[in-house]
């Protein structure tokens, strides 16, 4: 499939991530050529196979449902663009 | 420079525990190597007065008699382990203040058996990359760069600055993680010995993600030993990590026999690539025999989806790198670029804060996950790559060990390969497959390049049997007898 403009400016805005007018047609050239190189993949026939999502069979344990930490305020505010009163500061959500 | 700053980790060890020579001694030696090698800029932070502390405690320890498996021992870490209170990047802009408060688990069980942080590596941004080119922090030079060569050339990535710092003799040993050959590429390129552990062995827990089916944390170091050592420390069960294997962690070091006698050693047949330098084909015999000589049986094996893995490996790889990342939107921690609103703040963060192949991987990523594409990429990549695990499988059955060459080349110069982002995708074609798999797989360095550079070879064992590679390794080391010294390293 071909990539144009408009769907590399779509996938930016879906990945909120600003992309400058000016970078956005040697990024469309870049994208389609990695694409048109995965596509080989179509060659292989996966008929009936089963999609693979993890390599190892792992058994997910049980475990009792406890706390197991808290009262760490600051350390999860240590890294805050910008704080207040105990609070993360962030644009507005709702208008 | 000083004679400690080249001493190995096994050999070291012994040293302090016979204490003629102390952690502090030890610790300064590399910090001293450090600041005279800091135009490889291997290092993104370095840590001189956290590691002389930890040397202190460490002496006292050994004084007492006590002291774990890495007592006094100096090592590096990729700056992509989280450690508390030391600034961690991902080699990433909007990274670059963090300081996290909690530490991995790795590098937890690292200070826990008595090992000192000297500093964190550079690496290609957020891991992505062959070359260590894409680091915010600049690129790292391979010391092995003939003298006034212009431009230097790379060490590999995406852990250059760790590869580059035990190859520079920066450092006895440091950590790194591997997705698709980060460990063994520039293992390869440095002359230095990189293994990457099965899925599962190491924690990841507190290593910033990157694609989390891949991500593998893994051992650099200048001998099979000495990254058998720093692995076994590394290795092990943690409940925090949902993926983590509940397995005893073997006595790898201690069981390191060097033996192949008896050992079926696959070679595949699909690795041998077209247009492949006869260097690395010539090498590949080579060890092939060296191996024949200690008794080893080696059997043609196919693994007939081997060329599908990177363009499998180029789907599933992005599209987790593009859910991992979402967390970067400068709300709680890292760089944030206000904006107009909300969603503007998030855009102008983040198109500020990742760097041009970051981006250029989670908008794969993206499109690959996005309705309408899904089943056609993402789908279909996960279904290609059970193929290449029951290819793996298949020649399991007739070896028990594959030798392969790690890279299709040896290190070329910065700048080369990035005009065109697949051509540097196909460095990993050896080593891509691995962790596709899940296998472990170990990079030794075997020989040298028409242009005296090192080139590795790869071993690539069954899931959970490190053990078998390791001694496949050691032979190979022990046949290959490779003493060249890189130019860049300072003078004995």
């Amino acid at each position: 499939m071909s990539l144009d403009r408009a769907t590399v400016a779509r996938v930016a805005d879906l990945a909120r991530i600003a992309v400058p007018e000016e970078q956005l047609e040697p990024l469309v050239a870049e994208l389609a050529g990695i694409l048109s190189w995965v596509e080989q993949l179509a060659e292989v026939d996966t008929e009936g196979v089963e999609p693979l999502r993890s390599v190892h069979p792992i058994r997910r344990a049980w475990r009792p449902d406890e706390v197991a930490d808290g009262n760490c305020r600051e350390a999860i505010l240590a890294n805050a663009p910008e704080r207040e009163d105990g609070f993360f500061v962030v644009p507005r959500v709702v208008e | 420079m000083s004679e400690l700053a080249r001493l190995g980790l096994v050999e070291a060890r012994a040293r302090l525990r016979r204490r003629e020579i102390s952690a502090v001694e030890l610790t300064r030696a590399c910090l001293e190597a450090m600041e005279r090698g800091r135009h490889l800029n291997a290092f993104i932070t370095e840590t001189p007065d956290r590691a002389l502390a930890m040397a202190e405690a460490a002496d006292a320890r050994l004084a007492r008699g006590a002291g774990g498996l890495l007592e006094g021992l100096p090592v590096a870490v990729k700056d992509l382990f989280c450690t508390a209170g030391v600034r961690t990047t991902a080699g990433s802009k909007i990274l670059a203040n963090f300081v996290p408060p909690y530490e991995s688990t790795v590098t937890a069980r690292l200070w826990a058996e008595g090992a000192v942080l000297l500093g964190k590596t550079n690496l290609d941004e957020f891991a992505m990359g062959s070359s260590n080119t894409t680091s915010a922090f600049g690129p790292v030079i391979n010391p092995w760069t003939p003298p006034g060569r212009e431009p230097p050339l790379v060490p590999g990535g995406s852990s250059g600055g760790s590869a580059a710092a035990v190859a520079g003799f920066l450092c006895p040993a440091a950590t790194g993680t591997d997705t698709g050959g980060s460990i063994r590429q520039p293992a390869s390129f440095c002359g230095i010995v990189g293994i990457k552990p099965t899925y599962g062995r190491c924690s990841r827990f507190g290593i910033v993600a990157f694609a989390s089916s891949l991500d593998q944390a893994g051992a650099f170091a200048r001998s099979v030993e000495d990254a058998a050592l720093l692995l076994q420390a590394m290795a092990g069960f943690d409940p925090k990590d949902g993926t983590s294997a509940d397995l005893p962690v073997p006595d790898w070091s201690g069981g390191l026999s060097g033996r192949v006698k008896g050992l079926r050693i696959g070679i595949p047949r699909e690795y041998r690539l077209d247009g492949m330098p006869a260097e690395i084909e010539a090498l590949w015999a080579k060890g092939a025999d060296w191996l024949r000589a200690q008794g080893a049986e080696l059997v043609e094996v196919s693994l007939p989806h081997t060329r599908y893995a990177l363009p499998t490996y180029y789907i599933v790889a992005p599209a987790e790198a593009s859910s991992n990342l979402a967390r970067y939107d400068g709300m709680r921690y890292g760089l944030r670029v206000p904006g107009r609103d909300l969603v503007d703040t998030y855009k102008r963060t983040r198109g500020a804060g990742f760097g041009a192949e970051v981006r250029r991987r989670i908008l794969i990523g993206t499109y690959v996950l996005s309705a309408g594409y899904y089943d056609a990429y993402y789908l279909k990549a996960q279904k290609v790559r059970r193929k290449i695990v029951q290819d793996f499988e298949a020649a399991f059955t007739r070896c028990d060990a594959l030798l392969t060459p790690t890279a299709p080349s040896a290190a070329f110069a910065i700048g080369e390969k990035s005009d065109d982002p697949v051509s540097m995708y196909l460095n990993d074609v050896f080593t891509v497959t691995v962790n596709l798999a899940g296998l472990p797989g170990i990079s030794v360095p075997a020989g040298v390049s028409a242009s005296g550079l090192p080139l590795g070879l790869q071993v690539i064992g069954r899931p959970w049997d490190e053990a078998t590679i390791l001694d496949v390794a050691r032979a190979l080391e022990e046949a290959a007898a490779f003493r060249a010294l890189p130019p860049g390293a300072p003078e004995a």
